[in-house]
């Protein structure tokens, strides 16, 4: 996975509440059983000016400049509830964004990001609000600084807000690290709960080498 | 101090404590289905890690699949049958067991789970599924995940888990006539908000929860994820024994006497604390239905289209605008009555065998309104063949609804069928999103009920007025 360590960009403020993952990629977008190719498929809905037409709406953000290179967005409250689809993570990425600034996220949309590499920063509704507004002012000079190391978002003004982020997640970004081989270092306390927790709950194990 | 039953079915699945609030916990049972399991299975296979267990994980076929009797692997969604058969290589490739087409256990994975005993009380349960909250209905530990997790899941058997603040949300007194647990989820998210639950693991209590059926509790639990919630659940009690004895995958007699002494003891302590508390008196409740484009978005049915210029909060202020542009919908304008071309009964929260009981008991002798689309798919092939076995299908052709084979089908739409632009459509179903159920099409989720008495009026009924309800 790609390392997250800092990044300062153009942010796109999108300040919409409850943003949910059928609106970041329709299901009739997620064409194949793969994780690329979904880009275009990204706030489908909203970017195109009919279903299934790729004539741009002019009136969407991201179909403006400078925010087509934005690599940060700005929302409201509960961004990305809904439906657990992990290409609403992957379209975003691949479309270029990074980092997420939003009040609060849906929760398996927040555990998505931080294993594909964007980081979810929380903050408050009004610092959102208030760091919108001076984007949308001169959005390309006013590119905000999200750094992971020091957990802040800088602004080219000077000022800063802390964000928290739990400590594994944090990890997992910075480091890019595979879970499943972080998780595997563990396997002899994976294998001795589970010789605890069958004597435990027999009824919990199925018979191995079941035939359909 | 007392413990919550999430606190206990935490600590019994816990194989290490990660630190900084984050938990190893032990996954009892994986679900997959042809949406979001095939790109884990394929993900797995490329990273060379192999299934652990797989006699403990479970595939279906739900979401892509055509509901359209005669049905093949042929679906109107475009890329769909990849989907299919993708997942059918790597599910029999891994050796899961895998309920395919043709295969009498098919069904909308959160009806087969409990259906087939696989969900039981106590278990831990992932599913790249977001209503895999659902299960919380028969007291298991289950939340819906992303395709990364479930990869880890299967490679590992296990999930590193922050655990969720503690929510008890009670619900008293006794549901009025036309009332059912669709409506107190509605209502919830209505009053609450669609973050209202963000961050919380929710038990629902409360006399009425208790006086719920086990397949009314499914539906309470669904939409916990409506609310923002990481999941709901209900302990289990003795109508969730009941429920379970004998299910194909549920403990046999060598093994059930034990089992149930342990759901015995999987009940919130009396002395236990909640982060959050919120009692709902449900004796003053009436039906539900949503306006708008988010779940929050919803009143009475004989409620009005409120006004956006009255809602004091700018962002739920533009949010209501927005949705009422897209539903095309006036403030003011009275729900009842409002004028429908289409209903829907069926998906993850309403397409049971007691849903389509309800709903057939409250059909018969009437017809479909002129002009009004209707369509009934049950939730599983075994609801189909018990509902057929009863005469329900009868009943429902016989009124001018349609009757499909089991799958997700109009509850979402993939490029596939749709009710079309701008066509609005009474719903059973868990999401009025924009574009959720078609481009434009717009969307009011109601009880079965509801919708039953909606479309044999041709417009949002109140069901407590229908002759025969
Ligand atoms: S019925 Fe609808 S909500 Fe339920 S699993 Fe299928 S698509 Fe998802």
């Amino acid at each position: 996975m790609e390392k997250f360590t800092r990044l300062t960009a153009i942010a796109a403020p999108l300040l919409r509440i409850n943003i949910d993952t059928d609106a970041i990629i329709p299901s009739r977008e997620m064409k194949r059983v793969s994780k690329k190719g979904l880009s275009e498929g990204l706030f489908a809905g909203w970017r195109y000016q009919s279903p299934g037409s790729r004539a741009e709406n002019p009136d969407f953000i991201l179909n403006r400049e400078p925010y087509r290179k934005a690599q940060i967005l700005l929302s409201g409250i509960n961004f990305g509830c809904g439906s657990s689809r992990e290409h609403a993570v992957w379209a975003l990425h691949e479309w270029g964004i990074r980092a997420i600034i939003a009040p609060s996220f849906g929760s398996i949309f927040q555990g998505n990001c931080v294993r594909n590499g964007i980081v979810p920063v929380i903050l408050d509704n009004a610092v959102v609000e208030a760091l919108a507004r001076k984007v949308e002012a001169d959005a390309e000079n006013f590119r905000l600084t999200v750094d992971l190391t020091t957990c802040t978002v800088a602004t080219p003004d000077g000022k800063s807000w802390s964000f928290s982020i739990p400590g594994a997640d944090r990890e997992m970004l910075l480091e890019g690290l595979d879970s499943i081989a972080v998780t595997l270092k563990r396997d002899a306390e994976i294998l001795a709960y589970r010789e605890r927790d069958r004597s435990r709950r027999p009824w919990i194990y199925l018979p191995e080498g079941h035939s359909k | 101090m007392g413990q919550t039953i999430i606190d206990k079915l935490w600590a019994e699945h816990t194989v290490a404590d990660l630190g900084d609030g984050a938990t190893l916990l032990y996954i009892d049972r994986i679900f997959l289905h042809e949406r979001t399991g095939s790109v884990a299975l394929k993900g797995l296979e490329a990273a060379g890690h192999a299934v652990r267990h797989p006699e403990q994980v479970f595939c279906t076929m739900d979401h892509i699949v055509d509901t359209t009797p005669g049905r093949t692997d042929d679906t109107r969604m475009p890329g769909g049958r990849e989907f299919i058969t993708s997942t059918r290589t790597s599910a029999i490739a891994a050796g899961i067991h895998l309920f395919d087409l043709g295969d009498d256990r098919q069904g909308i994975v959160h009806v087969v789970s409990p259906e087939q005993g696989i969900a039981l009380p106590g278990v831990t349960l992932v599913c790249p599924d977001s209503h895999t909250c659902t299960l919380g209905g028969l007291g298991a530990l289950a939340w819906g995940i992303g395709s990364t997790e479930a990869e880890h899941a299967l490679a590992t058997k296990t999930l590193a888990v922050r655990k969720p603040r503690s929510m008890r949300i009670r619900f008293e007194g006794q549901l009025g006539p036309g009332v059912y647990a669709k409506d107190l989820i509605l209502h919830l998210i209505s009053r609450f908000g669609a973050s209202g639950g963000t961050g919380y693991a929710i038990e629902f209590a409360g006399a009425a929860i208790r006086a719920l059926p086990i397949e009314a509790r499914f539906t309470l639990c669904n939409m916990a994820v409506e609310f923002g919630a990481w999941t709901g659940i209900v302990a289990p009690d003795e109508s969730t024994f009941e429920y379970v004895r004998g299910r194909p995958f549920a403990p046999g007699p060598e093994t059930w006497d034990e089992a149930v002494a342990h759901w015995r003891t999987l009940a919130s302590d009396p002395d236990a604390t909640f982060d959050r508390e919120i009692e709902i008196d449900c004796n003053t409740l009436g039906p539900h239905i949503t306006w708008g484009t988010s779940p929050q978005h919803g009143g009475s049915i004989g409620d009005a289209v409120p006004d956006p210029a009255a809602e004091p909060d700018n962002n739920r202020r533009q949010s209501m605008q927005r949705a009422l542009e897209y539903m095309g919908l006036a403030p003011g304008t009275s729900l009842e009555g409002l004028p429908i071309s289409a209903a829907f009964i069926g998906s993850c929260t309403n397409s049971r065998i007691s849903d389509l009981r309800e709903a057939a008991r409250l059909l018969r002798g009437h017809k479909v309104a002129a002009g009004v689309k209707a369509i009934c798919v049950p939730g599983s092939s075994q609801v189909k063949k018990a509902a057929e076995a009863e005469g329900l299908d009868r009943i429902f052709r016989d009124a001018g609804f349609e009757w499909r084979e089991s799958g997700c089908s109009m509850c979402f739409y993939a490029g596939g069928e749709s009710f079309g632009l701008e066509e609005r459509v009474v719903s059973s179903t868990n999401r009025n999103f924009e574009n959720r159920q078609g481009p434009r099409t717009r969307t009011h989720l109601a009880s079965p009920a509801t919708v039953v008495a909606s479309a044999i009026a041709g417009s949002l009924a109140d069901v407590r007025k229908l002759k025969g309800g």
